[in-house]
């Protein structure tokens, strides 16, 4: 379990990487880790090139602007974890970190990197999902911006190219007072969900929902946004029999069937966790 | 330094150094020149090996050679690895070869060694060899395996009936002819891996002098000895095994692997020191496991629950080979009676050989399946008789005053199965206790007011530990009056050094910090069996006893020689031999090591023998059967099939306890085991024997944060087989968990009518369940 062969570049800046991304044929980008690592080991992946981007300082940031987060791509996720604004502002990415691996991967995964790897079950990706984040790429023309309903292609594929660079993340931030969910049924803590669910709510002064995200984690091949449940919330009043009745919705996701679990088990949990997702965000309604 | 020390709960001399990073593992020997290893493994479960073409492998740059089967000498090309146990019950009985000739019957068996500067470029060699393959029908699941025209798993083969055997005593015709009550029920146990933490690795190095030098991760270094001279073809006195610090074994560990042998070959012909350390996907692929058996039972009961009968059939699934022959599925065919009077027994056993790793005993060895269909086999009972779990048990548990207790069958060493001594209903009764059973009803109730579903669950076994047939000790003063042992059972990691100084400290009143103990050498001790089947305190502690014994009687002989005095007149105390009567100097036991030795020229007096040191063989005469109860109550969430265990009570009489301290490990260790066995581990094939489960990703092991604190109590019923009373303790914690944590999950969610037979209880699989009892109720 060793790792075959490969060229190691470790680029100071953007340009730099973006100059190597376009020159070499068979690269890799290696941001915090916790994935490449073990596939290189493993040979699942035999690059020729591994660009290392952790000189890259300018890609290690949190900025709060307007409304606005934004994560630079090689911000680790122990810091998005203890960021003060990150847990006043976006409670439930506080929330889905803390199921993100253990504290020890933590330390050195990246939230660029999660994004790229693009793990169905990752909760960053499944975060970037439910808030309609936009990915900023950077490339030999300069930099483009990527809304994340069309960054992942299919399973462990992203829109980007193969000269181009992931560096940032930005989050639009849901009003004060909004609800929020984020729970998932993983074997053990720390591991890939088998299924999870966001969910986020506005509702207006008379407790109707006008306003939801509902995603879903690790069922299919990239995260859903199940717009079925969403719209079928909109006018409403929550209640647990109410989100029971609408979540059915979720058992028709196409679903993954692996060593893990089977796709109908997965649906099911689908159902479950929406809708635990959704009991947990409008009891949260109107408290931050 | 006066009193006892057996039974004390003192630290383990061990751990200083192997907590503090300082313990020396196969990994951490590095010898001059050294190359390192990589194997050439099958990809495809069945096929057939046309030729290996390594040319691209040799040609790259670091690798010094490529070695397989065609150029291994004669002994290796002809010689299949060893059967460690006798195998009456099979027509063909196969092992294999140290590397495959021109079939592979698993994926993961061995094709090639190669020998390269470093092990990234080993493996970038492997990669290069090319195999022809020709693929084979590949056997999966063993009930394919058995059916009637399935392709044979080994292509000379006529069938895949690896061996058949029955078990049987008693009058089952009549048992079941007069019963109240019939309950028929089809299990299926499926058990996985032992995953050590360190896996496999061999360092072999030929010295000078032709001495061959073997580190392994082993269990058995006296077996590897015996079976590299024999494959090797080699003078036994010429290979020195050594097992250094082990990482855990399980029993994977305890038989012959034929890379060790591969890599001794390769040694000897490159003359430089070669490891190879097995990763965890190798481990996955070519060290042996437990698997799947299928039982099909049917119990008779009288009107008033007692029972009267019990017959069926097992199917085994043996993997590709069999080097433990049926032991397995022997154990767990004479372990089903377990603590209960059975007064008619059935068992039909197939054995099936599959296209997967062969399999060989994981802790508790074919006992966690016996417990497991047994005690499910009561739980119906009692739901069907509408009886409390507990009273059932309690109805029909063996008595202490029929101890003996003959059960009526023969057990795996050869002995009629004899519980020696144990108090079943007592242990029976602290557990309940423990658990606070009693109270149990009302907290379900509460639970269910409040939503949650908790249940609770029964499991008792009896266990055959200390198998013989010996471990031998040596004890020896030194001439500085320390105290140095040595034996040839060898650790990984269970105390072996701290029981064995314990009762050397005893009998002659050194401090433990004066004993010294060497194990895992066969160059320091001349004959072992290994570490397995519980057995190394049963046999190993007694030697140790009897022969600290003997020097005790020495060092008095020697000091009455020299002090004048009657032996009977003397104290051994606190490393020095004293007169009671305390008017003359004591002399130390450094000082009566060197007197013994006598003086150069002068002959000993007659009968005296040079020297303060004995060696001890201590043989069992039969299995001691230690046993127990385990109450877990868990909490399941219906709708993901998640489950928390929320308490587990142990009650657990493994005799005599050398350290109170070690068996709570063993006992929390083994229930660690037990829970990843039965929500956890699962070992996945396709249905082309392809393995799916090679990462710790995808094979699920419990971590800190799955196992509870195990509330465990012991009872010591000191065993008559030896004269400390000890019997085993390495397996108890893991044989009743599945049994126990099943039957808590299905009384969790009997609201829900759910039956459980199965393990592992995956979160899919009791989803499942549920929906299944839902669609029967209402169609």
């Amino acid at each position: 379990m060793k790792p075959p062969p490969f060229r190691y570049h470790d680029p100071r800046t953007v340009d730099e990487a973006i100059g190597l991304l376009s020159t070499l044929d068979n690269a890799k980008v290696l941001a915090g880790g916790q994935s490449l690592m073990p596939m290189l080991n493993m040979r699942y992946v035999l690059p020729d090139d591994v660009i290392d981007i952790n000189k890259i300082a300018a890609l290690c940031y949190i900025r709060e602007t307007d409304g606005v987060i934004e994560f630079g791509a090689m911000t680790r996720q122990r810091d998005i974890e203890f960021s003060d604004v990150v847990k006043a502002r976006f409670p439930i990415i506080h929330e889905a970190i803390l199921n993100v691996g253990h504290r020890q991967t933590r330390n050195r995964g990246t939230i660029g990197g999660s994004l790229c790897h693009l793990d169905p079950s990752a909760e960053l990706v499944t975060m970037a999902a439910a808030h309609d984040a936009v990915v900023t790429v950077a490339g030999p023309n300069g930099t483009r911006e990527i809304p994340f309903a069309q960054f992942p292609v299919t399973f462990m594929t992203t829109a980007i190219e193969a000269n181009e660079l992931v560096t940032g993340v930005r989050f639009p931030r849901w009003p004060a007072g909004h609800g929020y969910g984020f729970v998932e049924f993983a074997r053990r803590h720390g591991d890939f969900a088998i299924a999870s669910a966001a969910a986020l709510l506005e509702t207006d002064s008379n407790g109707k929902i006008t306003r939801a995200s509902v995603t879903l984690g690790g069922v299919s091949v990239t995260p859903v946004r199940v717009r079925a449940v969403e719209q079928a919330l909109i006018g409403q009043k929550g209640s647990e029999d109410f989100f029971r009745e609408v979540c059915e919705e979720c058992r028709k996701v196409a679903a993954i069937d692996d060593v893990h679990a089977p796709a109908n088990y997965r649906q099911h949990l689908a159902t479950v966790m929406s809708r635990r997702a959704l009991v947990a965000a409008l009891g949260r309604v109107g408290k931050a | 330094m006066s009193g006892k020390s057996i039974g004390a709960r003192v630290l383990r001399t061990e751990d200083a150094r192997l907590l503090t990073g300082r313990g020396e593992f196969v990994d951490d020997i590095r010898l001059p020149g050294m190359l390192h290893a990589a194997f050439v493994r099958a990809s495809f479960a069945h096929a057939r090996i046309h030729g290996v073409d390594a040319s691209a492998a040799l040609a790259l740059p670091g690798v010094r050679a490529v070695l397989t089967w065609a150029d291994l000498s004669r002994g290796l090309q002809t010689t299949r690895l060893p059967s460690l146990v006798p195998n009456p019950y099979s027509k063909f009985p196969r092992t294999q070869l140290a590397l495959a000739k021109d079939e592979v019957c698993y994926v993961g068996e061995a094709v090639a060694i190669v020998v390269a500067d470093s092990r990234h470029v080993a493996e970038d060699a492997a990669a290069l060899v090319s195999v022809d393959y020709e693929p084979l029908p590949a056997m999966s699941d063993c009930r394919d395996a058995v059916a009637e025209g399935a392709a044979p798993a080994h292509a000379d083969l006529p069938d895949n009936k690896a061996a058949t055997f029955k078990t049987a005593y008693g009058d089952v015709a009549a048992a079941f002819a007069g019963a109240a009550h019939l309950i028929k029920e089809a299990l299926w146990i499926h058990r996985g891996c032992g995953q050590a933490l360190e896996c496999r690795g061999v360092v072999t190095d030929v010295g000078r002098d032709g001495m061959l030098t073997v580190w392994s991760s082993t269990q058995t270094p006296h077996l590897e000895k015996r079976v590299l001279a024999d494959l090797l073809q080699r003078k036994p006195d010429t290979i020195r095994v050594i097992a250094p610090d082990v990482g855990g074994g399980f029993g994977p560990k305890a038989i012959f692997y034929g890379e060790d042998a591969i890599v001794a070959a390769a040694a000897l012909r490159l003359k430089r020191p070669i490891k190879w350390i097995e990763d965890r996907r190798e481990h996955f692929l070519a060290t042996t496991q437990e698997r799947d058996q299928y039982w099909s039972l049917e119990i008779a009961l009288d009107a008033d629950a007692k029972l009267r009968g019990v017959r069926g059939t097992m199917l085994h699934d043996t993997g590709a080979y069999m080097p433990w022959g049926v032991v397995m599925p022997y154990i767990a065919a004479t372990t089903v009676p377990g603590p209960y009077i059975l007064p008619a027994y059935d068992l039909d056993v197939t054995v099936a050989y599959t296209n997967k790793v062969p399999t060989t005993p994981v802790r508790g060895a074919g006992r966690p399946q016996a417990v497991f269909v047994m005690e499910r086999l009561l739980d119906s009972a009692a739901r069907a008789l509408n009886i409390d779990p507990a009273e059932i048990r309690r109805r029909n548990l063996i008595q202490p005053e029929q101890m003996p207790y003959k059960v009526g069958l023969t057990f795996r060493d050869g002995k009629p199965v004899i519980y020696d001594s144990g108090d079943y209903p007592a242990a029976f009764g602290k557990a309940i206790e423990l658990s606070a059973y009693a109270d149990f009803p009302q907290r379900q109730k509460r639970a269910r007011e409040e939503g949650r579903y908790i249940g609770i669950g029964i499991g008792s076994y009896v266990e055959g530990t200390g198998l013989g047939p010996f471990e031998g000790v040596r004890v020896a003063v030194e001439d500085d009056g320390t105290i140095s042992v040595q034996s040839g059972a060898a650790p990984q990691g269970q105390g072996h050094k701290t029981m064995l100084a314990q009762i050397v400290a005893e009998q002659l009143q050194v401090p433990m910090t004066q004993i010294h103990v060497t194990v895992g050498d066969t160059a320091a001790f001349p004959m072992g069996i290994g570490t397995f089947a519980s057995r190394v305190t049963a046999n190993a502690g007694p030697s140790a006893l009897l022969a600290a014994r003997t020097v005790r009687d020495k060092i008095l002989e020697t000091a009455s020689r020299i002090l004048d005095a009657k032996v009977e007149d003397l104290v051994l105390d606190d490393g020095k031999v004293d007169l009671r009567t305390g008017n003359r100097r004591a002399v130390s036991l450094g000082d009566l090591a060197k007197a013994s030795q006598g003086f150069p020229g002068f002959s000993f007096a007659p009968g005296q023998t040079p020297g303060l040191e004995h060696t001890a063989y201590f043989t069992p005469p039969q299995a001691a059967y230690c046993n127990g109860t385990h109450i877990v109550e868990v909490e399941a969430d219906p709708e993901t099939g998640a489950v928390k265990i929320l308490n587990y009570a142990v009650a657990h009489d493994s005799g005599t306890l050398i350290n109170p301290l070690i068996v709570d490990g063993q006992i929390q260790g083994g229930v660690a085991h037990g829970i990843g066995n039965t929500l956890l581990e699962w070992m996945g094939y396709d249905t082309n024997a392809q393995p799916v489960t090679t990462t710790f990703a995808d094979y699920l092991l419990p971590s800190a944060c799955e196992i509870p604190f195990v509330d465990a109590v012991h009872i010591e019923t000191p065993s008559p087989l030896n004269p400390l009373g000890v019997k085993g303790a390495g397996e108890g914690g893991t044989i009743p968990a599945a049994a126990a944590i099943v039957a808590a999950v299905e009384n969790a969610l009997d609201p829900f009518s759910v039956k459980l037979n199965e393990s592992p209880i995956t979160p899919d699989r009791i989803v499942a369940a549920i929906d299944k009892a839902r669609r029967r109720k209402h169609p």
